[in-house]
């Protein structure tokens, strides 16, 4: 009798919970598919009308598609890259015996608890400014040209800006990965005169599998849908040069106020983040049962 | 011997740290350094690094000449708000799968996440022409309502595993010396749970506070918070560096220190426990 309750009291408390997630999850996206559906533009008010795929045709052939699906890949595929070459070594030296080591790991952490539009802003203007900013003084002081970064390499530097961001989110899951790597394990492959790298190759790293994974899924949720970067600092532009798909999808409902082909290009975008979205629920689902 | 090479590893790794520390830390530092500077030198070439004229001119500029207290205002209803309103939705929740799990309780879980993988901008035109319908761009309380639904899933998931930690035995044990559940719940459950409360609390706020997709999408002046606030200094025509660092160093610095003390719950609250 008293677990019946237990229940019925357990259930009363998960509902409104439940309740308010499935209405956020199906209402806006019940209602993208519908629009993906319609020839519909704000600024044409009174014209909505059926066009069933129409929308998803003319997103997907439209060439501004390809150079956004493009650069959203490489854009994710960079920031991983950088951001777990430069975070396996960064984590392994700061699981060394290192005096001070508190004050280095929070100068480390600080890029992650700085909003978006900051970071952006400060290195577009203080750092990499192609004449007063800091940069173009250094490769002055080296006898090189200054760069023009975001003119030169629009899309290297939103990179730049946003692996500086997520490095340290890399760095701190790793870190505290390693952390709880088993010592006396480390200590006998030692004793058995394994050296350094071979330690490294057959202890660590095999350790540190998990985690990268995890890293990984995580940092490609949020990058897929990078914004704030973009939006302050190029706009998308030179051309379409750092447009990735948030950002096109943006532009089509906002500015041009195509409301039809941005639902279709929201569908797209829901559509890959759901692949990662399916390993990354699979491993985390893996953990909950040990 | 031995000991000699660990110190000398010590001072290696030492050294290499602080410098790779320093590094990633710098562009925080210069950004600090020029909102301390006139607008001449934050802009000069060379850059004057410690030797310049330290002003706070530009902290008082800000504010008289931007409003800056309204938008910090606006980040803090909004950070605070949605975040208290997410722990009332979600502590009920987490505590109801952690101590009377059923069946579902893993498919709930991962259904919950999987509602935070959805890409925000899948959903902005919807969103914006229902909050335009309704009156509710550039509000307060509809940003408050956004990011409250958007980090639900990660307050119950971080709630989540703290209960699980909570050793049932002492629940079975109160119960035994004949406590009710209210009693349980003020002097048994609550204490223990106090620690893993506020560190969902403060990662949430931080979530919320640097929040960058929604806020820009959905608020233009009177419900802006700093993140739009300092978006604003993007346009092309007045390129203000000192006063760009005088808001970005206060924008940043509550949560900074908040961020600082957290780090921990960051790894836990952002794999949703897949690492600890």
């Amino acid at each position: 009798m008293a677990t019946q309750q237990t229940q019925l009291l357990a259930r009363t408390l998960l509902t409104p919970a439940v309740a308010l997630l499935f209405i956020w999850m199906i209402v806006p996206l019940a209602l993208t598919i519908y629009f993906a559906t319609l020839h519909y533009n704000l600024l044409d008010p009174g014209s909505e009308s059926f066009v069933g795929l129409e929308n998803f045709r003319y997103f997907l052939t439209d060439p501004a598609f390809l150079a956004s699906l493009q650069n959203t890949l490489v854009l994710v595929g960079s920031v991983l890259a950088i951001t777990i070459i430069f975070g396996v070594p960064l984590a392994l030296l700061l699981d060394q015996q290192v005096v001070g080591l508190s004050i280095v790991r929070l100068m480390v952490i600080a890029p992650f608890f700085v909003m978006p539009t900051v970071s952006a802003l400060v290195w577009k203007n203080l750092l990499m400014h192609p004449v007063s900013g800091l940069f173009a003084w250094i490769a002055h002081l080296f006898g090189l040209p200054a760069i023009d970064w975001f003119n030169d390499a629009p899309l290297f530097s939103v990179i730049l800006i946003i692996s500086w961001q997520w490095l340290p989110f890399a760095t701190l899951i790793l870190l505290t990965a390693l952390q709880s790597l088993d010592e006396e394990q480390k200590e006998a492959a030692e004793m058995d005169g394994a050296s350094a790298i071979s330690t490294f190759i057959y202890i660590t790293l095999p350790h540190l599998a998990r985690p990268i994974t995890v890293v990984i899924l995580i940092e490609t949720i949020f990058l897929l849908t990078v914004f704030a970067e973009i939006f302050v600092t190029t706009g998308g532009g030179p051309g379409l040069q750092t447009t990735n798909i948030a950002f096109l999808i943006y532009s089509q409902a906002l500015i041009q106020y195509d409301v039809g082909s941005a639902s279709a290009g929201g569908l797209v975008a829901v559509v890959l983040a759901n692949i990662v979205a399916f390993f990354l629920v699979r491993i985390v689902g893996r953990n909950l049962e040990a | 011997m031995a000991r000699m090479v660990t110190t000398r590893n010590k001072v290696i790794s030492t050294t290499a740290a602080w410098l790779v520390g320093f590094l990633i830390f710098f562009p925080i530092l210069w950004m600090v350094l020029a909102s301390f500077k006139t607008e001449l030198e934050a802009f000069a070439i060379p850059p004057s690094f410690l030797f310049f004229h330290w002003t706070t001119e530009n902290y008082v500029t800000v504010q008289e000449r931007s409003d800056y207290f309204h938008h910090a205002l606006n980040s803090i209803i909004i950070a605070g708000g949605s975040t208290l309103i997410a722990m009332l939705i979600a502590i009920p929740a987490a505590w109801s799968m952690a101590f009377s799990p059923t069946k579902r309780t893993k498919d709930v879980l991962l259904w919950m996440l999987s509602t935070k993988m959805m890409p925000p901008v899948g959903v902005l035109v919807p969103i914006y022409l229902i909050f335009r319908s309704v009156g509710l761009l550039d509000t307060r309380a509809g940003l408050i309502f956004i990011l409250c639904l958007g980090n639900l899933p990660i307050v119950i998931w971080m709630l989540f595993t703290y209960f699980k930690e909570i050793p049932k035995d002492i629940l079975e044990a109160a119960r035994m010396d004949g406590a009710t559940i209210g009693r349980e719940l003020i002097y048994v459950l609550t204490p223990m749970a106090v620690p893993g409360l506020a560190s969902t609390l403060l990662l949430n706020l931080i979530l919320a506070w640097n929040e960058a997709f929604w806020t820009l999408n959905l608020s233009t002046l009177e419900a802006a918070p700093l993140t739009v606030f300092i978006a604003s200094y993007s346009s092309p025509e007045g390129l203000f560096w000192a006063k760009l660092s005088a808001a970005s160093t206060l924008a940043i610095a509550p949560i900074l220190v908040l961020g600082w003390f957290s780090q921990r719950q960051l790894v836990r609250g952002l794999t949703f426990g897949a690492v600890k």
